[in-house]
C-alpha cells in the first residue's frame, strides 16, 4: 500500500487472553481486544477511550508489543512489525515509547533518576558518560524539573513529579510515536492539567505523535485531534473530537457522554437510560452493548454490527444509527 | 461563621475542629479550625485534593481517627444536640451505623470477602435493631432491592467477589442504609467506578437521600460530581476550609483564588483545544507549613499581605464565605 503519512496502522488487532487449567469449565477466552482498525497520522493525538476491561491498555501494548498481538497487523512507517524479529524490533523501540499510568509503579525505586531517564541512551548506544548527564539535564527542564533531581531517587518526588520524570524518560530516545496510557489519571486535578499542557508542549516541540489513552473523555477530547470509542474489545465509534461531542451516535457513546457530570448545578442530568450492567463474558452473537442498549431489537440479538463510515471520517458499529 | 437559620437546627455541627498527627518526622496539621453544619435533608460536599484533610475530617466525625498518632488538639462536634467527642466508646458504638454511617471509596476493601452480602447487611440490623434472623434478613432484601440490586434475594447470598465495582457499591450503601441513619458520610464513594456507573449511584444516592430524609456529607475530589447532587460545598486545602456556601452561589461566582484554580483545572467540553488554565506549584508539605495564607506559593492574586498572616473566613453573602483578603476581586 502506497505510504502516505500515517505513522501507524493497526488492522484487526486481536489479543485474546486463554485461562490455562485443568479444571477451568470455560474453554473460552478473553477476547480483550476482539479485532479493531485504525491508523494515526504523523503529528496527529487519536484519543482512545472507554470504561474499564474495555481493552484499551491492552490494545496500546499490544501496539508496540510490550504484550505480544494474538493476530493482526501493525504497521510503522509503513513497515510491518508484528512479523519483526527481537532484534529488528529492539532497534525500532527508540522510535515508539510508551508513558504508563501509576507514577509510584512505573519507575524502579533504586534507580537514580539519571538512570532512569538516561537508560535508554544507554542501552541503545547513544550516549555515556558526560554526553548521557549532559542530555538528561536537558530533558528534565524540558519537563519542569531541576538538573540536580537527576541524583535523587523516585521517592522523593510527588506524582505529578514521577509522572514528568517518566515523560522524559518517555522522550529521551527521540520517539516519533508515543502511547500514553492514563498518563494523568492517578494525579490531583490540578496537577492533572499541568501535565498536559506539558504533553502538548512536547508535542507541539518534538513533532509527536500520540495514542492518548484515558476513561476520561474530558481530558481526551481536550488533547486529541480524533477519538476512537471501545467497547468490551471492539471499537464502536471513531470521529473527529468536535464532530464525537456534537454528535455522536452509538448508544454507548451517548450514555457516556451523559454520564459526565457538568460543573454547572442548573444542568444537572435526566435520568442515565442504562439498563443492568455488564455480563462479565460476553455472548458469541449480536452487538455486545445490546443487553444495556435503550434501543436494541432483534436484529442487535443476531448479528454483529460493523464498523460502518457515516460520513465525514465518522464511523459507528450500530445496526441503527440514524 | 455560624449559619443562622431559624427554621432548621444544624443536625450536625462541627466548630473549630483541629486534627493533628504527631509522628516521629514532625507534627502534620491534617485538620486547622474547619467549622461547618450539616442540615437535615440536606447534602453537604466537602471538596479537594489530596491530603486536604477531608477524609480525615469525615473519619472524626466518627470517632475513627488513630489516636495516637494522631488527635484531636481542639474543636466541638455536636450531633443532634449531643456532642460527639464527650461520649464513652460504648455510647460511641450506638452511634456509629445506626445514626451515622459510613462508606468508602473501595467498596472491594471494605466489605469483608469471606462473608455474604447478606450476612454483613444483617449483622448491623441485629446489632442496632434487635430483630431476630428471620426478620433481620427480610429487612436486607428490602434494603438491596431499594438499592435496585437485581435479584436481591438471591444476591443477599453472595460474596463481595461475585459482584460487579458499582454492584458492591450499591450493596455498601444498602449495608450504611440498613439501620435509617440521620446521616450518610460518602468518602469518595463513586472515584474507583466507571463514569457510567458512576452516575447511576450518584442517582441513587440522591433517591434515597430524598425518600428518606437523611443528610449526607460527600467527600470527593471531583467538583463535577459536587455540582450533580450537593446542596452546599466546602472546599478544603492544608486543612482549612477555603470557600463554603450553597453551590448555585460557588459554581454561579466562586469568590476564592484556589476554588477557581479547581474549576479551571478541568477540561470544558465547550473549550477549545488552549492551554489549561493549571494552578503552577503543588500542595504543600502538611509538615512545612508557610506563615501566611497556605495557598499563597501558588496564588495568582497573592500580595505581600497574604505571606503575612493567615486570613479569617470572610463572609460574602449571607452563607457565602471565603478564606482570602482579596474574594472581592475574585474571581
Amino acid at each position: 500500500m502506497a505510504q502516505n503519512n500515517f505513522l501507524i496502522q493497526v488492522k484487526d488487532l486481536k489479543k485474546y487472553f486463554y485461562k490455562e487449567g485443568l479444571f477451568s469449565k470455560d474453554k473460552r477466552p478473553i477476547r480483550a481486544v476482539d479485532g479493531i482498525s485504525f491508523s494515526i497520522r504523523k503529528g496527529e493525538t487519536l484519543g482512545l477511550v472507554g470504561e474499564s476491561g474495555c481493552g484499551k491498555t491492552t490494545a496500546g501494548k499490544s501496539i508496540l508489543r510490550l504484550i505480544e498481538p494474538t493476530s493482526g497487523g501493525v504497521s510503522f512507517r509503513g513497515q510491518d512489525i508484528l512479523g519483526l524479529d527481537r532484534e529488528a524490533m529492539r532497534k525500532l523501540r527508540p522510535h515508539m515509547q510508551f508513558i504508563f499510568q501509576d507514577p509510584y509503579e512505573s519507575l524502579n525505586p533504586r534507580m537514580k533518576v539519571e538512570e532512569i531517564v538516561g537508560e535508554g541512551l544507554e542501552v541503545h548506544r547513544i550516549a555515556r558518560g558526560k554526553e548521557k548527564s549532559r542530555r538528561v539535564s536537558e530533558l528534565l527542564e524540558k519537563v519542569g524539573l531541576h538538573p540536580q533531581d537527576a541524583q535523587r531517587y523516585p521517592h522523593e518526588f510527588s506524582g505529578g513529579q514521577r509522572q514528568r520524570i517518566g515523560i522524559a524518560r518517555a522522550i529521551s530516545l527521540h520517539p516519533g510515536l508515543i502511547v500514553a496510557d492514563e498518563p494523568v489519571s492517578a494525579l490531583d486535578v490540578s496537577i492533572q492539567a499541568q501535565i498536559l499542557n506539558l504533553l502538548m508542549d512536547l508535542r507541539d516541540q518534538l513533532g509527536l505523535t500520540y495514542l492518548f489513552i484515558s476513561h476520561d473523555l474530558r481530558i481526551v477530547k481536550h488533547i486529541s485531534d480524533r477519538i476512537a470509542v471501545m467497547y468490551m474489545g471492539k471499537m464502536i465509534e471513531m470521529a473527529n473530537s468536535e464532530d464525537l461531542f456534537k454528535r455522536p451516535l452509538h448508544p454507548y457513546t451517548q450514555v457516556l457522554l451523559k454520564a459526565i457530570p457538568k460543573l454547572e448545578p442548573s444542568q444537572r442530568r435526566e435520568k442515565t437510560p442504562l439498563r443492568e450492567e455488564p455480563h462479565p463474558l460476553p455472548s458469541d452473537q449480536g452487538c455486545l452493548f445490546q443487553p444495556r442498549c435503550p434501543h436494541s431489537r432483534q436484529r442487535c440479538q443476531t448479528e454483529e454490527p460493523l464498523l460502518l463510515d457515516e460520513g465525514e471520517e465518522h464511523l459507528v458499529a450500530c445496526h441503527f444509527v440514524s | 461563621m455560624k449559619i443562622e437559620n431559624s427554621k432548621n437546627r444544624p443536625l450536625l455541627e462541627v466548630r473549630d475542629l483541629s486534627i493533628h498527627f504527631f509522628t516521629e518526622e514532625g507534627v502534620i496539621q491534617a485538620v486547622q479550625n474547619v467549622s461547618f453544619e450539616i442540615y437535615p435533608g440536606e447534602i453537604l460536599g466537602l471538596v479537594g485534593e489530596s491530603g486536604c484533610g477531608k477524609s480525615v475530617t469525615g473519619l472524626s466525625l466518627l470517632r475513627l481517627i488513630p489516636i495516637p498518632p494522631g488527635r484531636i488538639v481542639n474543636g466541638d462536634i455536636t450531633f443532634d444536640g449531643r456532642s460527639l467527642l464527650n461520649l464513652e466508646e460504648k455510647e460511641m458504638e450506638r452511634v456509629r451505623g445506626n445514626d451515622i454511617s459510613m462508606i468508602f471509596q473501595e467498596p472491594m476493601t471494605s466489605l469483608n470477602p469471606v462473608f455474604t452480602i447478606g450476612d454483613q447487611i444483617m449483622e448491623a440490623i441485629i446489632l442496632h435493631q434487635g430483630l431476630d434472623k428471620k426478620a433481620a434478613r427480610e429487612r436486607a432484601i428490602e434494603m438491596l432491592d431499594r438499592v435496585r440490586i437485581p435479584s436481591p434475594d438471591k444476591t443477599i447470598d453472595s460474596y463481595p467477589h461475585q459482584l460487579s465495582g458499582g454492584m458492591r457499591q450499591r450493596a455498601m450503601i444498602a449495608m450504611a442504609l440498613s439501620c435509617q441513619p440521620k446521616l450518610l458520610i460518602a468518602d469518595e464513594p463513586t472515584t474507583a467506578l466507571d463514569v457510567t456507573i458512576q452516575a447511576q449511584v450518584l442517582e441513587l444516592l440522591k433517591e434515597i437521600q430524598r425518600e428518606m430524609g437523611m443528610s449526607v456529607m460527600l467527600i470527593t475530589h471531583d467538583l463535577g460530581v459536587i455540582a450533580e447532587i450537593a446542596d452546599r460545598v466546602a472546599v478544603m486545602y492544608a486543612g482549612r476550609i477555603f470557600e463554603y456556601g450553597p453551590i448555585e452561589a460557588i459554581f454561579g461566582k466562586m469568590r476564592n483564588p484556589y476554588t477557581r484554580g479547581l474549576m479551571t483545572s478541568i477540561p470544558q467540553l465547550t473549550e477549545k483545544k488552549d492551554r489549561l488554565n493549571a494552578i503552577p506549584g503543588q500542595v504543600p508539605d502538611p509538615m512545612d507549613l508557610r506563615v501566611g495564607c497556605k495557598f499563597h506559593p501558588r496564588c495568582y492574586l497573592m500580595i505581600e499581605e497574604c505571606k503575612k498572616e493567615e486570613p479569617p473566613l470572610f463572609q460574602v453573602n449571607g452563607d457565602h464565605f471565603s478564606r482570602c483578603i482579596r474574594w472581592k476581586e475574585c474571581c
